[in-house]
């Protein structure tokens, strides 16, 4: 439970899998989340994100491996990980029947909070995601960013050490997603909870404090996002020449860097001082028997996205549909009708 | 414990309030009953022979099948829809809370056998329509027997959607599970002489049990007692009893495969 700092850690994962059936879906993961940290899982769909998420909350049993979670087994000691987690769903699990009142009274009887605290900790949390004058309206009048808020009112309502957050602003607007995140880093600050989250939007995962790369039920790289992003080395330049392989070859043999082509066909070289290696690279092109046309250069920073590239030898992939997304998609269109 | 209640009145009351919530669902779910009662039951009715020597219309007969129908549906309907729930619904965060899920599972029947006991009671105010007497004493004996079946079959609606994941079975369920348990029950003909692969079927189909109570305590007063005693199947003690056995056979298993962790 303690690590080799002293620190207590909220989360400590050790050779989880899981299986269904014959497919693999999580394989033999190790990872630790310290207290009060939020540490991210950065992966495409079907990477094993969720089915993680799952096994830590008790929903899904483990194969093989073991996780404990505030210090509780996953496996057998239950009902003690399942009152100290808090679990932001990612398909909302709020009652649209039901008012905010009542969606947060049946969960404060469902975790047995007092009455005397639930009155207090309700009116302080629906404070603070600003949705205290919609007490009373049933969910189903809330926008999707007001839904995502209560149920974050709501997972804190028996006051979790620990939050699970899967794909916490999926299918909201860019606006909607930063004023989550305003609530999320304040929660932390504030109530420092720790924070466990899926996620697959790359510019998300710059808010966690440590991320796990997962692919294929894998986990590639777990770091801070500074220090993965200076795993990519440098600036990054993107070039699209009329001639991307003998391009490739002449900075090779003229400069020793290694490129890559990128997935719209662009050539991309990782490289330090990318601002003085610009001209070098014209001068080289421009030179020869044969010379080689640029059409665009572009210099930019390494984002996550370019790690998990390196990394995993894909960009973030979206898959085909599964049954459940389809399962998803009808309700959501089942909803809208109802509505 | 004190949890445990917790618990189950939280599901139980979910149930009843989205149902109150929702009133012209209520009202639209009486069109069915009532096609089969006026529409149905009245065009049948003119070209069969006399019932009970001439005491019983056809739509009097159907008037305890309709009932018996409507609590079939709105219970098993409403057991089903915790495939939907735990996926995508209020039934998800229900799971992960540090509740008993047995207990949950019995919150869940004791919430269907309450909107279907109260949609079989909506069916009861048109007796008088029907030209049935109902005594204050027979509705009340009609509501536990109403709530009896609800609860039977919630736990079969239950034992059958504990595993599913998804709502592709549906369908299976209506068409090889409710309609030929309703067919087979008595609810709409009379299963004296019937061929015999249906009379065995109807012995085994626990929707007979619960057709055959309603009825006769429907009609008391209505058709004279010796046509009454030739139109049951069991004494209403044997049907209750057959109903109760029925109803622990299913909610064991039920409450079991609701309750494993996947």
């Amino acid at each position: 439970m303690v690590d080799s700092l002293g620190q207590m850690n909220a989360i400590q994962v050790n050779e989880l899998v899981r299986d269904f059936d014959d497919f693999r879906a999580v394989n033999e993961i190790s990872f630790e989340v310290h207290e009060s940290e939020i540490f991210g899982f950065l992966g495409p769909n079907g990477a094993g994100k969720t089915t993680t998420i799952n096994m830590l909350c008790t929903l899904l049993r483990p194969t093989g491996g073991s996780a404990q979670v505030n210090g509780f087994d996953v496996s057998a000691q239950q009902a003690d990980v399942r009152s100290s987690i808090g679990l932001i769903f990612q398909d909302p699990s709020l009652d649209e029947e039901l008012t905010a009142f009542e969606n947060l009274r049946f969960h404060a009887m469902l975790y047995d909070v007092s009455r005397e605290d639930f009155k207090r900790r309700s009116g302080e949390l629906m404070e603070m995601v600003e949705l205290t004058d919609k007490l009373r309206d049933q969910v189903r009048t809330y926008s999707g960013g007001m839904k995502r808020r209560l149920e974050i009112a709501r997972g804190l309502l028996h006051r979790p050490r620990v939050l699970f957050l899967d794909e916490p602003t999926l299918g909201l607007d860019p606006q909607t997603r930063r004023h989550i995140w305003q609530y999320l880093r304040r929660l932390r600050e504030e109530r420092e909870v720790t924070m466990f989250m899926t996620t697959h939007y790359m510019d998300e995962a710059e808010n966690c404090n440590r991320i796990a790369i997962i692919d294929h039920g894998q986990i590639v790289a777990i770091d801070t996002p500074a220090n993965l992003k200076e795993r990519v080395g440098g600036d990054l330049i993107t070039l699209r020449t009329s001639d991307n392989e003998l391009a490739s070859k002449r900075l090779n043999e003229a400069h020793g860097v290694e490129t890559r082509i990128g997935p719209e066909g662009q050539l991309i070289v990782e490289t330090e001082r990318g601002d003085q290696f610009i001209p070098k690279i014209m001068e080289t092109f421009s030179n020869g028997s044969k010379p080689i046309e640029v059409q665009s250069v572009n210099l930019r920073q390494p984002t996550l996205e370019d790690v998990f590239i390196k990394l995993t030898g894909h960009t973030i992939r979206e898959q085909e549909a599964d049954s459940k997304d389809r399962m998803r998609q009808r309700g959501r269109m089942f909803g809208r009708l109802r509505r | 414990m004190i949890h445990h209640l917790k618990t189950f009145y939280t599901i139980w009351s979910r149930d009843v309030i989205r149902f109150s919530r929702n009133r012209g669902r209520i009202v639209a779910s009486m069109a069915t009953p009532l096609l089969f009662l006026f529409v149905f039951g009245a065009g049948l009715g003119s070209a069969m022979s006399p019932l009970a020597g001439g005491n019983l219309s056809f739509e009097q007969f159907m008037f305890p099948g309709v009932i018996a129908m409507t609590v079939l549906f709105t219970a098993v309907f409403s057991a089903v829809s915790i495939v939907w729930d735990r996926e995508f619904g209020f039934l998800k965060e229900v799971m992960v809370a540090p509740v008993s899920r047995r207990v949950v599972a019995l919150g869940k029947v004791a919430g269907g056998s309450t909107l279907a006991m109260f949609q079989g009671l909506l069916i009861l105010f048109l007796a008088p329509l029907l030209g049935i007497k109902l005594t204050f004493g027979q509705a009340v004996y009609l509501l536990l027997l109403m709530l009896m079946l609800a609860a039977v079959m919630s736990a079969l609606g239950i034992l059958v959607a504990a595993r599913q994941r998804s709502m592709e079975g549906f369908q299976v369920i209506m068409n090889f599970i409710m309609l030929p348990m309703l067919f087979l029950s008595g609810a709409f003909f009379p299963l004296a002489g019937v061929p015999i692969w249906m009379e065995v079927l109807a012995k085994v189909n626990p929707v007979s049990y619960g057709v055959d109570p309603l009825r006769q305590v429907a009609l008391r007063e209505s058709v004279p007692e010796a046509f009454l005693e030739a139109m049951r199947l069991n004494p209403i003690a044997v049907d209750v009893a057959v109903m109760f056995a029925f109803g622990v056979a299913f909610l064991v298993p039920a409450i079991w495969l609701f309750s494993k962790q996947d």
